[in-house]
Parts: structure tokens; sequence; C-alpha cells
């Protein structure tokens, strides 16, 4: 594969609790993003998605870890992002109602990061808003408009050209239409991909709709608690998911057509809620719920394996170098 | 003038009109201002502003020749009222344009770096004058300096910017987990930048809404402060120190305190009108 533009290593993120407790809301995570590709990270409310974006993101430090953008360790204690890291790793966030200042019009808030960022003088600021309107599908008078006369997924996409006036490389969204109607998360969507295509962008996009993913993603990572439980391109994952906690989200997703549950695994009805935090479960955090719990993974941390090519899985089930147990399908 | 910002301003009007009693404060208001510019045309005694005795008109009644009658050294009350207004709007204006700013930048640094030492420090401070009740503070500042209309002005200020001070730490410390704000911050946005053109957009309302209903209030505890003879000296006259001379000869004299209190309240009911308007067009309650 091409370039890598974001590596994180064993990123932990730990928020201390009075009485010396800690939720431990990333306990480990390591993965690569490519240049150019749409990594999916896919969890349940409250596993981490966030604070992983966050993090990277620079907006809490690390509690353990390396976030290594482009061959420097972001997450090195007291390491200041210089204005060029700033302006390169960009974010949109979830909720499109707190993302641009409710008194300030939308010209305005384009232009910040183009004040910042750029040498461009007042008049070239302006032009270059409009071309940035003009990139995520906006008419060009919308940056007289205020972010209260506008909807929630033009909100979003201002925010999206917003993220695109530093020239970033690499954006993260933060479950960026969730918060939207369906008929307009398709636009916000095809517009995501659109810009992807035409600049070259590499998104860490976070959401907790696997069904999204199967469209967007390159790849797609899922994350429980705090870790990670498989990796892998897209295809391979909808069409051999491997590890337990996978297999019941994707029997999960509801489907609207006969072909589409065909393909669809089982149904496995979901036992249990996602446990704290606080107290994470020893060894494999999911064996409180997994189907297939067995005694090992009470006790022993699972570490993550390349089971087959760029198809990562962090299970017990499953030995390196060994066939695929015939159980899967 | 663009036809958006002609409609925007027919809207606001339209909200600060609403129940009319809002343009009424704005008549009083404009008035009193008009009066307070052109006294020295409009008084009828010019002279009387100052240290003048004319014992031959001394304690007269008002009557056509002196519309709210003499006092005791035969001066025309209603030119000294008239007289005495700019220093009353003044003290308003002035309180409030020092201590609004620096009540503004305590309040956002306060809220800015909430949950930091840097607010504890700050709204401590806030906490420490505003538990002190205001005139007795202003009291106490006003009688340790020399008793005039500018250091009334600085013991008013010393306790007026704490007000301001909440007020924006309250609107700021809600903002702060904002996303946009959180974007300004990741982007690289400066200090400067996050409070002017964030942060004041959003808590210009509420200052603007609390100044106006402010300026009465104000004009209250400077004529307080005049009537104790902690503000401006006799012979310039003020509101309070007419009514303190006149407040002796009651009631026979009623003339020398009557026109100046309804005075007080004309200005402070017409401030908290405009007030009560200005809050209307932001949607903000009035206190």
């Amino acid at each position: 594969m091409s370039e890598v533009i974001l590596e994180l290593k064993n990123l932990k993120k730990y928020f201390p609790l009075p009485g010396g407790q800690s939720v431990k809301a990333v306990d480990g995570v390591s993965l690569k993003l490519f240049k150019g590709e749409t990594l999916g990270l896919v969890g349940e409310s409250g596993c981490g998605k966030s604070t992983i974006a966050y993090t990277v993101v620079g907006m809490y430090g690390a509690t353990e870890g390396e976030i290594i953008y482009k061959g420097t360790n972001l997450a090195q204690k007291g390491y200041k992002r210089n204005l060029q890291q700033k302006g390169e790793i960009q974010i949109v966030f979830q909720d499109p109602g707190s993302s641009l200042n409710s008194r300030r019009n939308v010209g305005k808030s384009l232009e910040l990061p183009l004040k910042i960022h750029t040498k461009l003088n007042k008049q070239e600021r302006q032009d270059r808003i409009d071309e940035l309107l003009e990139l995520v599908g906006l008419p060009v008078d919308f940056k007289k408009r205020m972010p209260r006369n506008i909807g929630g997924g033009e909100r979003q996409l201002v925010s999206v050209a917003r993220a695109l006036g530093s020239n970033p490389e690499f954006i993260i969204l933060d479950e960026p239409t969730s918060a939207l109607d369906v008929s307009v998360q398709a636009k916000v969507i095809s517009t995501l991909i659109h810009l992807q295509e035409k600049l070259g962008l590499s998104y860490l996009f976070i959401t907790h709709d696997l069904s999204l993913m199967r469209n967007v993603a390159t790849r797609v990572a899922i994350l429980y608690l705090g870790r990670l439980c498989e990796l892998a391109p897209t295809a391979e994952f909808f069409h051999r998911p491997l590890h337990p906690y996978t297999q019941m989200l994707l029997s999960s997703i509801p489907v609207a057509t006969d072909e589409e549950e065909k393909v669809k695994p089982a149904q496995i009805i979901s036992e249990g809620e996602i446990p704290s935090p606080v107290n994470v479960p020893s060894g494999c955090t999911f064996h409180t719920r997994c189907r297939d719990c067995m005694d090992i993974c009470k006790v022993e941390v699972p570490v993550m394996i390349e089971i087959e090519p760029s198809h990562y899985v962090c299970c017990h089930k499953f030995k390196e170098g060994e066939p695929i147990a015939a159980e899967v399908e | 003038m663009t036809p958006e910002r002609k409609e925007s301003i027919v809207r606001n009007w339209y909200k600060f009109s609403a129940g009319g009693a809002s343009v009424v404060g704005l008549i009083i208001v404009i008035v009193i201002i008009i009066l307070a510019i052109f006294a020295p045309i409009i008084a009828p005694y010019p002279e009387d502003a100052g240290a003048v005795v004319k014992f031959s008109e001394s304690k007269l009644p008002p009557s056509s020749k002196h519309l709210m009658g003499t006092d005791t050294m035969g001066r025309d009350v209603f030119s000294r009222l008239l007289f005495s207004l700019k220093g009353t709007l003044l003290m308003g204006v002035l309180v409030l344009a020092i201590s609004v700013p620096i009540g503004f930048i305590v309040g956002v640094l306060a809220g800015y770096y909430r949950d930091t030492w840097i607010e504890t420090v700050l709204m401590r401070i806030v906490d420490i004058f505003l538990s002190v009740p205001a005139l007795v503070l202003a009291l106490a500042i006003a009688s340790i300096m020399e008793p005039n209309l500018r250091n009334s002005m600085i013991a008013i200020t010393i306790m007026w910017w704490p007000w301001y001070a909440r007020l924006t730490f309250g609107v700021v410390s809600s903002l702060r987990t904002e996303n946009y704000i959180t974007y300004a911050e990741l982007t690289g946005a400066g200090l400067g930048h996050i409070i002017v053109k964030e942060f004041l957009p959003n808590t210009i309302d509420q200052i603007l809404t609390k100044m106006t209903l402010d300026i009465g209030y104000v004009i209250i505890m400077g004529a307080t402060l005049s009537f104790a003879g902690l503000g401006e000296q006799p012979p310039i006259p003020a509101l309070g120190n007419m009514i303190n001379d006149g407040v002796k000869f009651l009631p026979d004299m009623w003339w020398l305190t009557i026109f100046p209190a309804v005075t007080i309240i004309l200005i402070v009911l017409g401030f908290n009108l405009v007030g009560d308007g200005v809050g209307n067009i932001f949607n903000v309650e009035g206190n």
C-alpha cells in the first residue's frame, strides 16, 4: 500500500477520576492510516471512538503511546504542534449546531483558517471562500448567511469547507452524518467522497453506522472498550467477519431487501451491555458478552494478529499461521 | 444602506417598540439628553448654577417666573436642575464605559480558563466585591477620597464591574466547550481572536441589555453618594445635593426636594424602559 500518513502505536488515553481510578477510554490502540484512504472506525457509544479523534487532533494529550504523523511523534510530552501541523490535520465535528459560531456568518467562519494558514490578502481570501463553497457544492451567496438560517447538512458542508481552508492532507470526520436526516446524509457523504478523489485526502471516519462504512470506507476497524477487535479491508470485512463482536454487530444491521437479508450473517442476539470503561473486564474485554467465550479469554489478553494479509483480528479463537476454522461461515 | 440592513433595522425597531412602553422610555431619555446638552441656552437663569445669592427672591414657590420655585439663596430650581443633568448622565455613561470592559475581560478570562487557578483567583476576587453590599462599599471608598464627582464615579466603578464579570463568566463558561471554540483553538487561532471574534459577539446582547438597564441604577447610586455629600460639592448643582439641601425644609418648601426627586425617577424609568426594549431585540430577559 501507499505511504503511511498517520500511525498510532499503543495509544492510551485515561481520564483520571477522583479516588484514584480512571476511565480507560482508549487502551492500547495501534493502527496505520494510508494516504488517500478512508479508515472507518466503528464502535458502540462510549467505546472511545471520539477520544481517539480528539487525541489525534490534539484536544487531549495522550496518556501513553505514540501518534506518528509524517514521521513526527505528536503525542510526545511537551510537544507543541506547529502551525503547519495544526493546518494539515483538520476535524469535522459531529454536531452541526455547535461547530459554527451562531453569531458569525458563514463567510467569517470560513475566513478563520485562511487568516491563520495562508498569506492571502483580503480580496484573495474572499475569492478563496467562494472557491471553498463551490468545492463542497454550496452556492456562493451562502457566505452572507447566518448558521441558523441554513440546514444541518449545509452547516456540516460548511464545516467541511472550513476544514479544507488550511489545505489539509488528513481530515478526521467525527460522526459527520449521524445528526443529519437520511436524505441529507447522502449528499454530505457523496461530497466527502468526491473531495477525497479530487484532493487526495485521507479520512479517519468515525461512526457507529456499519452499513455506511460498506460504501465509504477503504478499511474498517472495530473498537470495543478502547481496544481494537478487528481491522480489515472493507470487502473482506463484510464478506468474512472473524471476531465474535464483529459478527454480532453485522448481524444486527437492519436490512431492507431480501438480497441483503441473504448476505447477512445469522442473527446473533447481543447479550448484556458494554461494561464500564472504569472497571474493564479481565482478559479479553469482550468475554462477558461473547458467545464463544473460552477459559483463556477470562484470563489472558489476546493480541492483535494478522490472520490474512491486512486482515487483523484480536481473539483467542485465532492463532497466527493457522488456517481459519470452518465455523466462521 | 443595503436592503438587508434596512430590513434588520425595521425588524429590530418592531421588536423594540412592541408594547409601546420602550418608545415612551426612549422619548424621556432623548428629552433629558437634549435638556442636558442645551442647559445653558434653555435655563432661564444660567448664572444660578453657581454661587449666587439673591435674597430678594429666596424661598419662592413655583410660579410662571420660577417654574420650580427658588431655593434658600434665591436661585432658580429649574435652572439648577437643568445644569445638574449633565453630571448625572455623565455619571451613568462613564461608570459603565469603564466598568463594562473591565468586567468583560475578567469574566471572559475566568470563563475561558474555567477549572484552572485563573478562574479561582479571578472569580474569588469578584465574589469578595459582590459579597459586600454595593452602597456600603461605594460609601466607604468614596469617603476615603476627596469628595467630588470624579471620585464618586471611581467608587461606583469599583463596585460595578464585578457584576459584568459574573455575567460574562456565566455566558463564556457555557460556550467554552462549543465546537467552534475547540475548532479555533485546534486550527491555531490566538486568544485575541477567540475573545473578540468568538466570545464577544455571543455576549454582547446580554451586556448591552444589562447596560441600558444599569444606567438608571448607576444614576441612583451617584445621586445617593451626592446626597450623602460624597459627590459633586455645592455650589455646583447635582440632583443628590439639591435633594439634601431641600430635605431640611420639608414639608413647607416641598419644591426644593420633589422636583429633583421626580427627575431622578423619570431618568431611571426612562432608561429601564429602553433597557426592556433592548432586551426584547435580543430576546434577553430583563432583571
